[in-house]
């Protein structure tokens, strides 16, 4: 089966008055069709660079400039700007962080959505209304038809944020790239919005990489994990796995500090330190300032061990727990 | 919605009565009119006639009241100096000014937006800075200097252009305009670029600053993951957003050059209202004076009525309430 989406060595730079920084460092990953992937990492390790990489939405001074990024099969990177905008929408859609920004306050909701149908296909812009209201349905948005009318403002943050993911699947994407989409969101409404995308992932058979610095969120919720930091993927397998099992001093590091997992009144263990400005890297291996196993060993470029299913960046990974 | 407009109508009354009462105040400060109006040969007797006939011997409280109570008679009064009724003048002025001003703000529009919507998608194209060169020029250059410099080069020098005038005036639903004729046309290009460029240069860069933020707005970029085209994207998203400030500044623009456009009327010799303004003021010609300025006031009015109204059709958040 090809794969929804895979990336292959993404890299993402950018220019900045200190030199060029990589924002995004030889990412690669793969998503199978109906999968969810979460892409974990602190702020600023580069996993929404990678989101906007991926979708062709970088702009200056930053620009991709490596890798190869297959939508069902076909690479993204080699198409001409107007096949590329037309695959857009159409095969990857992206949903962003905050749904107060997302939607044009100006517009009616299905103007906005009419628009977005009709410039994948020639329909009138009644079907186009039609459609938009099936794809409110769809989110579990109430009265649909009504809110087709309302403009962004008149619409909860939860609401506005469903909007955003209809308009995502308004032409059945193979991959859906989700910012953070609940973190602006209060809890309850963001655990409807992880059950409908869920739901949504398994009966559409839409791939969904749901980028998120929460953990405690990702690991119910995601098939596959993959740990970001400073730009470089440095762990990927199961959920189930990487929770249970984590191979990589950071990954372990992010576990621990998921407060839900300790007991009250237990000191919670703490990661030392900052993510490293990525125009500033250490020298070897970016985790090793701040890593409780590193040793001289890791001024080196850190090796990758591919381990039943697993991949792990690092030179000291930990040992599988027994 | 109807107490807005009836609270905006009623601050425009109260409006009108402050600067009437400004002019008359400011007038009176000024000088008597009547030392302007008399040959200063008359005997000492036609001079008190003279005051005596326009009142210029009643307190200042007693001629305001007078003109009030002429004006809801529906009488402005009647001009000292050209001893006609002063609507009558106004009017016989103003459709000059309208139709230079409406052509002058409209070539400001069709070439500023556009130009600033460019110079603010491409920011780092060279097209975009040489807009913005020009645009600095446009309002930083003195406005009879560049009217001069058009008729040297289009009247004097290639001599394709009238240098002045209003030219052959034709009409058009009942009202006469130079607009209606090609020899209008011919008079009206020339002083009508020189009032644009002023207002073209505001515009160019308004535009290219709302346009150079909302691009960089998330909305933006998530019609952008939609796979709509840059054009669809700057004509049905960010237009629409931006043009809140541009209908602002062209609103007001649009009033003050209707009220103001004396400089560029003088210097292509147009016989619009701004030639009026000045010489009635040179000669203490009050009724005329206070008329116009009413006119003026309400011109103001209904265009902010206007760009009102246009804020609540361009943005659904904005509502229309009586009171503030």
């Amino acid at each position: 089966m090809t794969a929804a989406l895979e990336v292959r060595g993404l890299t993402t730079q950018f220019e900045t008055r200190g030199g060029v920084v990589t924002a995004v460092n030889n990412v690669s990953f793969k998503v199978e069709p109906g999968k969810v992937l979460g892409l974990v990492g602190e702020s600023g390790s580069g996993k929404s660079v990678t989101g906007f990489s991926i979708m062709g939405l970088i702009d200056n001074p930053g620009r991709v400039t490596a890798g190869e990024i297959f939508v069902h099969g076909v690479d993204m990177r080699k198409l001409s700007a107007t096949e590329q905008r037309q695959m857009r929408g159409r095969d990857i859609a992206m949903v962003f962080q905050d749904p107060m920004m997302t939607l044009n306050p100006v517009l009616r909701i299905g103007d906005q959505m009419a628009m977005a149908v009709r410039v994948h296909e020639k329909t009138t812009k009644r079907a186009a209304w039609d459609r938009a209201r099936a794809a409110l349905e769809i989110v579990g948005i109430p009265s649909a038809g009504e809110r087709l009318w309302a403009y962004p403002h008149q619409l909860s943050g939860g609401m506005r944020q469903r909007v955003a993911i209809a308009t995502a699947l308004l032409h059945q994407p193979a991959v859906i790239l989700a910012d953070e989409p609940t973190t602006a969101l209060d809890v309850s409404i963001q655990g409807q919005i992880l059950a409908e995308v869920r739901r949504l992932a398994d009966e559409t058979n839409t791939a969904i990489v749901w980028v998120t610095h929460d953990l405690a969120v990702i690991s119910s919720f995601a098939d596959d994990i993959a740990v970001m930091y400073a730009g470089r993927i440095v762990e990927t397998g199961t959920a189930e796995e990487v929770i249970a099992n984590p191979r990589h001093p950071y990954t372990r590091g992010l576990i621990e500090s998921v407060p839900s997992l300790h007991q009250a009144g237990e000191k919670l263990p703490q990661i030392p330190g900052a993510t490293p400005q990525l125009s500033k890297l250490p020298q070897g291996c970016p985790f090793r300032p701040r890593c409780n196993v590193a040793n001289q060993a890791c001024l080196g470029e850190p090796p990758a061990h591919d381990l039943s299913g697993r991949r792990v960046v690092c030179h000291r990974p930990l040992e599988a727990a027994a | 919605m109807l107490s807005y407009l009836v609270t905006r109508l009623a601050q425009a009354v109260v409006v009108v009565f402050a600067m009437s009462v400004i002019v008359f105040v400011g007038v009176f400060a000024i000088g008597n009119p009547i030392d302007v109006m008399i040959d200063p040969g008359a005997t000492q007797e036609i001079r008190q006639q003279m005051i005596e006939k326009y009142g210029f011997d009643q307190p200042l409280y007693v001629q305001y009241w007078t003109f009030l109570e002429n004006v809801f008679q529906g009488d402005m009064g009647t001009s000292l100096v050209y001893n006609i009724p002063v609507i009558e003048l106004v009017f016989s002025r103003f459709p000059a000014t309208l139709e230079l001003v409406l052509v002058a703000v409209g070539i400001a529009a069709v070439i500023g937006i556009p130009a600033g919507l460019w110079a603010g998608y491409r920011p780092e194209s060279k097209s975009a800075k040489l807009i913005m060169a020009l645009s600095v020029l446009g309002f930083s250059v003195p406005t009879f200097w560049i009217g001069m410099l058009l008729i040297m080069g289009f009247a004097v020098e290639l001599g394709v252009l009238p240098s002045g005038g209003r030219g052959d005036v034709g009409s058009f639903l009942g009202i006469s305009t130079s607009l209606a004729t090609a020899d209008g046309w011919s008079h009206i290009i020339l002083p009508a670029i020189n009032l644009s460029l002023f207002k073209m240069g505001l515009l160019i860069r308004l535009t290219r600053a709302g346009m150079v933020e909302a691009m960089s707005m998330d909305y933006v970029r998530f019609a952008r993951a939609q796979g709509l085209p840059d054009n669809q994207i700057v004509f049905s998203h960010i237009l629409r957003n931006i043009s809140i400030p541009i209908v602002t500044v062209f609103g007001l623009e649009l009033g003050s050059t209707l009220a103001f456009a004396v400089v560029t009327e003088s210097v292509f010799t147009w016989p619009g209202v701004g030639k009026l303004i000045i010489d009635s003021i040179m000669q203490l010609d009050r009724p005329v004076m206070v008329s116009y300025l009413v006119l003026v006031v309400i011109l103001f009015v209904f265009i902010n009525l206007a760009v009102d109204l246009i804020y609540a059709w361009l943005d659904p958040r904005v509502r229309l309430k009586g009171g503030a």
